[in-house]
């Protein structure tokens, strides 16, 4: 970087560069919004579906567990748990913890209704719709 | 110092290094609960150590930033702070708001939490990192405004540089692109699209430009290189960092329901996001090489050359590992994420705030550079944290290497918690490695202690 290269130069590449990657980025990010319905399910997004999602976030079920691989890792993907434990499992689930195990990862109970753990399934399942390229690579996410 | 009103850039360090041994011991206790599962149960459930171990990070990083950006820009700018008096109020009324926050994580569940808080209104909470209750949201925008208006009243005011220059830009963008956490549409792909505008446009986006300009001017003063050197190399490394990094978003966008051209996008931009970070190491290298003097603070050089070493193994070496998509596909939300996550952050963001603090914490305290023995129990702490910090790295990517082979590539794939018992050796030794971490950290407090002969300032 000698003195053909000025410091001017350089900025006027940064602002450049930065402008036109920038405006690539928004135009895919707009491509994208045209290709995802068809993709992310949305024709399952009930009432319910949107009172799951809530719950979903007020229990902070992220703060442990993965969905669609984001998250925590500290317990399972919970993205595909609808086609691996079906509805009844989960319910089951959720209102027997915490296991009390001795030293076994332990899950707090959320004392969720009946409606509000029905509402939680429909979102598992509605989030097991998306079109992910076939991830995870199996069942066990 | 050359600047009164620099002196207001004390109080946010202090916040931060406090915040900091707190993340740390929370990060300790979920460590544990990764080993004896019921460990502090049911009082502190993982989510929630998780919560505070991350909001903490943030936070005190944010500290980190504002107080560097109160110490760099009058003297940059040459002339005082816009606002002492409201860089004060701003401290006291983050320092409350992110108190009051963790508090309630620890004391309120979660959900009566989000009732209180208005979620009810608008529901930001309860995604990765966005966890914060409304009315913290809303004060984090705030301050954040106030304080870009103070900085930005000081930079217009004064001399122009390019390091105030990109810093404003760094700090302006952290603003803009938290809005999107206020976005959280029903469709649960649309959410996860616009929360990577948060997370990914922070720490591979706007913090590099903050990363690069703490950076420069540490260089500057420690090595007495040509600023027009250091700045020219200053826009080639952002350059590098955005036209990379905007698209390179796309490394996310493989298996959310987002398009499937994103795997072609993201996978080539996000190889190459590695390259100003390794641009980042030669320039610190070279400037240190290339110095007009010996700068008598000889811990703050260290942490500089370490930032640069340490920034490109965990963003650049640990994030290429995972990022092209066939391989992405197996390692995506394994141990290996959480592996990188560690490295990056720490190599890039927290070695950059102490990097300043350490050049700029004695010369608050009225000298020029600590006393030899301080010094050195400081190179001490630099040693500690760093080593400790790359053998969790590499830990966790052993137990992330073996547990996606048990869970994922196996022809007869085991389920999560069969995996996570095979690997709870690893884990012990994650722990062992985050309690040296925490004895670097505090030999890095006492540090601040050790007393003994100093120069007066200088300059
Ligand atoms: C004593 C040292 C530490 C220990 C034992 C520790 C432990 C942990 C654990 C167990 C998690 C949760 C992983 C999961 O979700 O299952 C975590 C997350 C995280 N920690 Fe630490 N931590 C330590 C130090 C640090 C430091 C120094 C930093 C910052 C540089 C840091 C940044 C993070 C981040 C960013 C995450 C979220 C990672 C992700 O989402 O991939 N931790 N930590
Ligand atoms: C200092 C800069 C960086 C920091 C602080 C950082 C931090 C993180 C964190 C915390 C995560 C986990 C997010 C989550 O919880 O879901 C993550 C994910 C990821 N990062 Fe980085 N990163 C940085 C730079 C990079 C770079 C330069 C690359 C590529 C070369 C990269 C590649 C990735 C990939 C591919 C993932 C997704 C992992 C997965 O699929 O689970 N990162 N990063
Ligand atoms: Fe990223």
């Amino acid at each position: 970087m000698s003195g053909i290269f000025s410091k001017a130069m350089a900025r006027n590449i940064f602002y450049g560069g930065t402008v036109f990657f920038f405006l690539l980025f928004l135009a895919l990010v707009y491509d994208t919004e045209q290709v995802l319905p068809t993709r992310d399910n949305r024709e399952a997004l009930t009432p319910e579906v949107i009172a799951g999602k809530k719950i979903w976030e007020t229990r902070n079920c992220i703060g442990c567990h993965s969905l669609l691989g984001e998250g925590a890792y500290f317990a399972p993907e919970l993205g595909n748990v609808y086609p691996r434990r079906g509805p009844e499992f989960i319910k089951a689930w959720m209102m027997s913890q915490p296991t009390g195990a001795p030293g076994r990862r332990q899950m707090p109970n959320f004392h969720l209704s009946d409606t509000e753990l029905d509402n939680l399934v429909a979102f598992l399942k509605y989030t097991s719709g998306i079109n992910t390229s076939n991830w995870p690579p199996n069942i066990e996410g | 110092m050359q600047y009164k009103s620099q002196a207001v850039a004390m109080p946010y360090f202090i916040a931060a290094i406090g915040l900091f041994v707190g993340q740390i011991i929370f990060g300790l206790i979920m460590g544990m609960q990764y080993v004896v599962g019921d460990f502090l149960f049911p009082e502190i459930p993982f989510n929630v150590a998780r919560m505070v171990h991350t909001n903490l990070l943030i936070v005190w990083l944010l500290f980190g930033f504002m107080g560097a950006a109160y110490y760099m820009v009058p003297e940059e700018s040459e002339t005082e702070l816009y606002s002492t008096k409201l860089a004060w109020i701003l401290f006291w009324v983050f320092l409350a708001a992110g108190a009051l926050t963790i508090l309630g994580y620890l004391f309120v569940p979660y959900a009566t939490l989000a009732e209180m808080t208005g979620n009810d209104l608008l529901a930001t909470m309860g995604r990765e990192f966005l966890e914060q209750p409304l009315p913290t949201k809303i004060g984090i925008v705030v301050v954040a405004l106030a304080f870009l208006f103070n900085i930005t009243m000081t930079v217009l005011k004064g001399r122009k540089t390019a390091i105030s220059v990109v810093l404003l830009l760094g700090l302006w963008g952290l603003a803009i692109f938290f809005l999107f956490s206020f976005y959280n549409p029903h469709n649960l792909v649309r959410d996860k699209l616009y929360w990577w505008f948060v997370v990914h446009l922070w720490v591979e986006g706007v913090w590099e430009l903050i990363l690069a300009a703490l950076l420069a001017f540490v260089l500057i003063k420690v090595t007495g290189v040509d600023r027009e050197v250091i700045e020219k190399w200053l826009y080639v490394i952002i350059t590098l960092a955005l036209v990379t990094g905007i698209i390179g978003t796309g490394h996310h966008f493989f298996w959310i329901g987002t398009p499937e051209y994103w795997q072609w996008w993201g996978s080539i931009f996000s190889a190459l996001e590695p390259v100003p970070f390794f641009a980042m190491t030669v320039f610190a290298f070279n400037m240190v090489n290339r110095r007009k003097r010996e700068h008598p603070n000889k811990a703050a050089v260290l942490w500089a050359l370490g930032t640069g070493v340490m920034a490109f193994l965990g963003a650049g070496v640990w994030g290429f590992l995972h990022t092209l998509a066939p391989v992405n596909y197996y390692t995506h939300g394994s141990q290996i994420t959480a592996a990188h996550g560690h490295m990056a952050f720490y190599g890039a963001y927290v070695m950059v705030v102490i990097t300043i603090i350490s050049y700029a914490m004695p010369l608050l305290r009225g000298r020029a550079a600590n006393s030899e023995k301080a010094q050195v129990l400081e190179m001490w702490s630099f040693w500690l944290m760093t080593i400790a910090m790359v053998f969790i790295t590499l830990f966790l990517t052993a137990a992330g290497i073996l547990q996606v082979w048990l869970q994922r590539v196996s022809d007869t794939p085991m389920s999560f918690m069969a995996a996570q018992d095979q690997v709870v050796l690893f884990y012990w030794m994650r722990e062992w490695a985050g309690v040296v971490f925490f004895i670097g950290l505090l030999t890095y407090l006492a540090s601040f202690f050790v007393k003994g002969e100093t120069k007066a300032v200088a300059n």
